[in-house]
């Protein structure tokens, strides 16, 4: 379980983050939404390990990663995979060569082993064959996204964290990575941790929502009762309502 | 005359508080590098950026250097009657400053600018980010072979520009100009020493790990996309060619 208590982030003097409080629990797949700059992207990268809190705590099975050491830290995100808003493939390797990069680097499987698994995972997220020499500039941007899942998903994690997984896809490919997400962790069964503004498409991967709003969680609960919560500024934002997004 | 004061102070606090950074940046990269896995394809991938790709430039503008110092040290040395001396001013001048310095400014020109533009590009695009969540060290993966390359690649091509310059203004003094062939060469055996040879090691191995660090560490902490990534890689050929000029100062007053 990932437990997130009184966390609190500024920049600048600008607090993003106030006091969260949050329980991801095992297994299930939690989607914190929020409008774009609500600090959701934040709060993911001090999950991540990749910035520290000026106050609070994330403890993972009761592990504190905020108060870890660097090797701590590495023991831990050897346990994690993550999917970034862009994708983060590296533009100097093929798209084989990126979905093998975690096993070359921290395993010592043979090289044909390793090649298995990537193209399997490469299978897994509907891409053919034809692509994995292609580079990522050469990929569009729903093959980028699924291109590091598969990356994401090599060493099998027992966390995915996902940032904005479907920003600046079309609609269809929007539902192909959710579709995506649902399948895959019902294969691999990760506990899912994803930050995202796209409603109503959370919903259908979501066992759990948590709305960010002014550096605070103001609800959260299953997708049926965030739809139904008694909060407008909840519902002006899952309706869309753009008095709330000029807000 | 407060407002100036303060800008001074700031600059000055801004100014030390980058070089500490840059320091503690070097010693952890330089740690990394010691420290398995060993990224010897990595090494020699960069050794054939700094190094093999940079070789043209080096050889084009150690033999123009070279012919530009014959030809202005043989009417000056005429004027005294002392052509002779021509390939000890030429190797002299080649080996204490002119080798090291230009060759830093050119490997800072080619391959410094895009060391700073390849690792912010990186750090925009959260490809380092990425590396760092996949429990690999970027600094190891991407900032060491690169310093390593550095250390080996410029003293090397430092060498070569040396030797090239030397027989540029052979070209010149003695196939152009009439002076003696074995004048030129004696001279130089003469009154080329050691020290002479080791500060110009010196300086060649302290500007190439400047270059390169000052690259790695503009892109390292790039900002705010593609107009950071620009400023980026013009503060690096800047500061490389101020901390270059600033380090030839220092190192020669100990060779002197």
């Amino acid at each position: 379980m990932i437990q997130i208590i009184d966390l609190t982030r500024s920049f600048n003097g600008q607090t993003v983050l106030d006091g969260i409080n949050l329980e991801v629990p095992t297994g299930k797949i939690t989607v914190i939404i929020g409008k774009s700059g609500a600090g959701k992207s934040v709060l993911l990268k001090h999950v991540i390990g990749l910035l520290k809190p000026d106050r609070g705590r994330i403890l993972i099975d009761d592990f504190d990663i905020t108060r870890a050491s660097p090797r701590q830290l590495q023991e831990f995100k050897m346990r994690l995979g993550v999917l970034f808003q862009g994708g983060a493939l590296f533009d100097s390797l093929s798209v084989l060569e990126n979905v093998a990069f975690p096993l070359r680097e921290k395993t010592r499987l043979p090289e044909g082993e390793i090649l298995r698994r990537a193209r399997e995972r490469l299978a897994q997220v509907n891409l053919a064959a034809e692509v994995e020499d292609k580079y990522p500039d050469e990929l569009s941007g729903g093959m980028k996204k699924r291109v590091a899942l598969a990356r994401a998903l090599i060493q099998e994690p027992e966390m995915m964290l996902f940032d904005e997984p479907v920003t600046g896809l079309d609609p269809p490919m929007t539902n192909t990575v959710f579709h995506l997400i649902g399948k895959t962790h019902q294969e691999i069964g990760y506990t899912g941790l994803i930050v995202s503004h796209d409603i109503p498409g959370v919903f259908q991967v979501a066992d759990y929502v948590a709305m960010l709003h002014g550096g605070r969680i103001i609800a959260r609960g299953t997708p049926a009762e965030i739809q139904g919560h008694p909060d407008p500024v909840v519902q002006s934002f899952i309706k869309g309502e753009v008095n709330f997004l000029e807000a | 005359m407060r407002n100036l004061l303060c800008r001074l102070g700031r600059l000055a606090l801004n100014s030390v508080q980058e070089a500490g950074g840059m320091t503690i940046f070097l010693l952890e990269a330089l740690g990394q590098a010691f420290l398995p896995p060993f990224r010897f394809r990595r090494l020699f991938r960069e050794m054939d950026f700094i190094g093999v790709r940079s070789s043209l430039i080096i050889l084009l503008t150690g033999a123009f250097t070279g012919m530009v110092l014959g030809l202005q040290g043989y009417y000056t040395l005429k004027r005294y009657g002392s052509e002779g001396a021509l390939g000890s001013a030429v190797a002299l001048s080649l080996i204490r400053e002119l080798g090291p310095v230009l060759t830093a400014l050119m490997v800072s020109g080619r391959a410094g600018s895009a060391i700073t533009a390849e690792i912010g590009i990186m750090r925009i695009t959260e490809q380092l980010d990425a590396m760092d969540t996949m429990a690999v060290n970027p600094l190891q993966y991407v900032v060491s072979p690169k310093l390593l390359a550095a250390l080996i690649c410029v003293p090397l091509l430092t060498g070569i520009f040396d030797v090239v310059g030397i027989f540029g203004g052979y070209l010149i003094g003695v196939v152009l100009l009439g002076v003696s062939s074995g004048s030129y060469f004696n001279g130089m055996v003469q009154s080329v020493q050691t020290l002479d040879v080791n500060g110009g090691i010196v300086k060649s191995l302290v500007f190439g790990l400047t270059i390169i660090l000052v690259a790695c560490y503009k892109g390292y902490y790039t900002e705010r996309g593609a107009e950071g990534v620009s400023r980026a890689t013009t503060e690096t050929v800047v500061l490389s060619a101020v901390l270059v000029l600033a380090w030839d100062y220092i190192i020669t007053s100990f060779f002197m």
